[in-house]
């Protein structure tokens, strides 16, 4: 009896948009996000369950693959594990082979492929729910007979949707297949389809009524247009009230603990340093939640793969790929995800063209400081009737991000010596509605670790900064703020020698610095050494009209600029390093970013100056 | 394969040339040189001896990539990918 020693390793395999995911999640109860654009799931995920027998099951979920001829990244992973010659993951006991039951022509043959692998295997036949309504039946008992595997049926978004495979990991374990090989996996589908398969038609009427609209050459577009410009649009007019209620109660508790603690470094710790911080970061959750809850909306019905669809040709025009699209997209929230979503980019040369311009998608890490800015010194007003103002800056910073990446896109084709074919390829899956119970499973996941963040890193750093902004003391009789004479302020004059041609004053510099380790701490930064500076009662007070009434328009700008290019993120430039496994990709990323941030804020400022004075 | 055993194969008319909703069926997938990565994908994914097959949907511009239906599934090809796939009428 060593089965609570050694756990049961099972392996869930099965082809992208297969709905894996969403069975590891009703298996395991992991949170983690549900979606079915071609493959979600690039990264290794492992859960543990115990069944109601008491056998412990880990089980791992390996990517999404169409065969055991790899090829991509992904998929390699995959066939490796299968296969055992993985170098950490020992080879599964048993596989899990999934299939969508509305899409068994293409499932059957990987599930063919698998089983010439002679493991032990089980075959959940998943979607069933959808199939019946799509009039698709299925006679498993027939299927496990021409299969000579066992078949239960699944149903992963519903709550004992994975009972049967649960019942069927529980008891002895099948032997593997013994069967002869099969030597046209294509005339055995067709086989198996007619021993156990009835179905009436070959596509869903539903698909091809919203693909008549979607992909339309000119709808299709302007859908895509809108789309996207109300998700900007969005992040800035529905976060306000929301926004404005998170403001208010950091400055009640800013005021509160300065007025019940004596007037000393704890009290300017907690509320200058702590406080203030914190409190310039966490404003901004709600922005981030509006932009990633349009994000999994997106990926979770399957449009992500038509906007690939319709943007392919503009975008291999500009040295990438259709494919390119998805982690682009991710990387407007974040480019560390956007980049290992870069691994279902099948070539090689598409793939770095995508890694290197990710970091000019603008994350989400940004935008505090976007908005920070835009707040300062674009008035609130209604342009043409319908737009925000500040939505329109934000969405222009947006397109600026774009159009720079695409430029470095195509300077990128051009300098490379291979121009040989690329393949696209890419499945275009059933249209599914968004479900309310993943989409909540996805921003809870984002909040947390955006709170996480908030409580560590960025606490961490502002504490730091709190304290090189406090000390040494100013001597007796100063005349200028106590952080003029501080660490922080002797750094951030230094500094100001190489940034002072773009116009940043010297507060701005010193936030430049812990703004590498997380951009958006460069807000709270601020916050914090314009508090420290302005003496008692600056400190609860918001961060936005100091800067409006203290900075020029220019030197806004020139930030703006900047944060549309700087590499300033290390986490970024870690993973440029493990995805690609190469520091000179790492040193070609940071430094043309580098040159082009300095070289976007000094024509913004200098043109800023000229128009201005 | 079928290409040995027809008499007189007419290997002229390929996916790419297909207009929209025109039916057709697969006859084989042509590789380009010795290792056609995207020849045995295109295989993989069903595009198999006398397998319906139809455009549904062009790209907005230049009318590429084609949105392909074979079987149950929807692909986006480019033009050279479709280029791959000899296919005859129905």
């Amino acid at each position: 009896m060593n089965t609570l020693v050694n756990p049961l390793r099972v392996a869930l395999v099965g082809n992208p948009n297969c709905g894996k995911t969403a069975l590891f999640n009703r298996l395991t109860g992991s949170r983690q996000k549900v979606a079915n654009y071609a493959g979600v799931t690039v990264e290794r995920k492992e859960g543990w369950y115990t069944s109601p027998a008491g056998r412990r099951v880990r089980v791992l979920d390996l990517p999404g693959a169409y065969s055991l001829h790899a090829t991509s990244p992904d998929e390699a992973v995959t066939r490796n594990v299968c296969l055992g010659q993985d170098a950490q993951e020992p080879p599964p006991e048993l596989i899990v082979a999934v299939m969508d039951a509305t899409n068994l022509r293409l499932h059957l043959r990987f599930i063919l492929e698998l089983r010439a692998l002679q493991r032990p295997m089980v075959v959940a036949l998943n979607m069933m729910d959808e199939a019946r309504q799509r009039g698709i039946r299925v006679d498993l008992a027939a299927l496990r007979e021409a299969l000579g595997v066992p078949v239960v049926e699944t149903v992963a978004i519903e709550r004992d949707g994975a009972a049967s495979l649960v019942a069927a990991l529980d008891g002895t374990l099948p032997a593997p297949y013994a069967g002869r090989a099969i030597g046209d996996m294509h005339h055995e589908v067709n086989r198996l389809l007619n021993a156990a398969v009835a179905m009436p038609s070959r596509t869903a009427a539903r698909d091809d009524r919203l693909d008549r609209i979607a992909l339309h050459p000119v709808f299709g577009l302007a859908l895509l247009a809108v789309l996207l410009f109300l998700m900007f649009q969005a992040v800035f007019s529905w976060a306000t009230p929301v926004m404005d209620g998170i403001k208010a109660a950091f400055e009640w508790l800013g005021s509160t603990v300065q007025g019940a603690l004596p007037a000393g470094p704890l009290s300017s710790l907690l509320v200058e340093g702590v406080i203030a911080g914190l409190g310039g970061v966490l404003v901004f959750l709600p922005q981030i939640l509006i932009l990633f809850f349009f994000i999994l909306v997106l990926e979770e019905s399957g449009y992500l793969p038509r906007a690939a669809f319709l943007l392919d040709r503009f975008m291999v025009g500009s040295g990438l790929t259709g494919r390119s699209f998805i982690p682009l997209l991710s990387s407007f929230a974040c480019a560390i995800p956007g980049i290992m979503a870069t691994r279902t980019i099948p070539d090689p040369r598409d793939r770095l063209a995508t890694i290197l311009v990710a970091p000019l998608m603008t994350c989400s890490a940004r935008l505090p400081v976007y908005a920070l800015l835009i707040g300062a010194f674009v008035p609130e007003r209604t342009v043409g009737g319908l737009f925000n103002l500040q939505g329109v800056v934000l969405f222009a910073l947006y397109v600026a991000g774009i159009a720079s990446a695409m430029v470095v896109a195509y300077v990128l084709k051009r300098l490379r010596r291979d121009q040989t074919e690329h393949a696209l390829l890419l499945e275009l899956p059933s249209y599914r509605l968004p479900r309310l119970r993943s989409l909540a499973f996805g921003l809870w996941e984002r909040t947390q670790i955006f709170v996480m963040r908030v409580g560590t890193i960025i606490l961490m750093l502002t504490i730091l900064l709190w304290a090189l902004s406090s000390w040494p003391q100013p001597p007796e009789g100063a005349t200028l703020p106590a952080i003029d004479y501080s660490l922080a302020g002797q750094i951030g004059k230094a500094l100001q020698h190489v940034f002072a041609p773009i116009g940043f004053n010297w507060q701005i510099c010193i936030a430049l610095i812990p703004g590498l380790a997380a951009r958006e701490v460069a807000v709270s930064s601020l916050a914090t050494v314009y508090a420290v500076s302005g003496g008692e009662d600056a400190a609860s007070q918001a961060l936005l009209p100091i800067i409006a009434s203290q900075w020029s328009l220019a030197t806004a700008l020139s930030l703006l600029a900047w944060y549309v290019f700087a590499p300033q993120c290390l986490s970024t430039l870690a993973v440029i390093r493990r995805e690609t496994n190469s520091w000179k990709t790492v040193g070609v990323a940071a430094g043309y970013l580098f040159a082009l941030a300095y070289l976007a804020s000094f024509i913004t400022y200098r043109v800023a100056v000229a128009l201005t004075s | 394969m079928s290409a040995m055993n027809a008499a007189v194969p007419d290997l002229s008319l390929r996916l790419s040339d297909l207009r929209r909703h025109q039916e057709a069926q697969v006859r084989s997938v042509e590789s380009h040189g010795d290792h056609d990565t995207i020849a045995q994908r295109l295989r993989e994914l069903g595009f198999v001896e006398d397998e319906p097959v139809k455009i549904v949907a062009h790209g907005p511009m230049g009318n590429d990539p084609l949105l392909v239906q074979i079987g149950f599934t929807r692909f986006a090809l480019r033009r050279a990918e479709a280029q791959r796939v000899i296919v005859t009428q129905r």
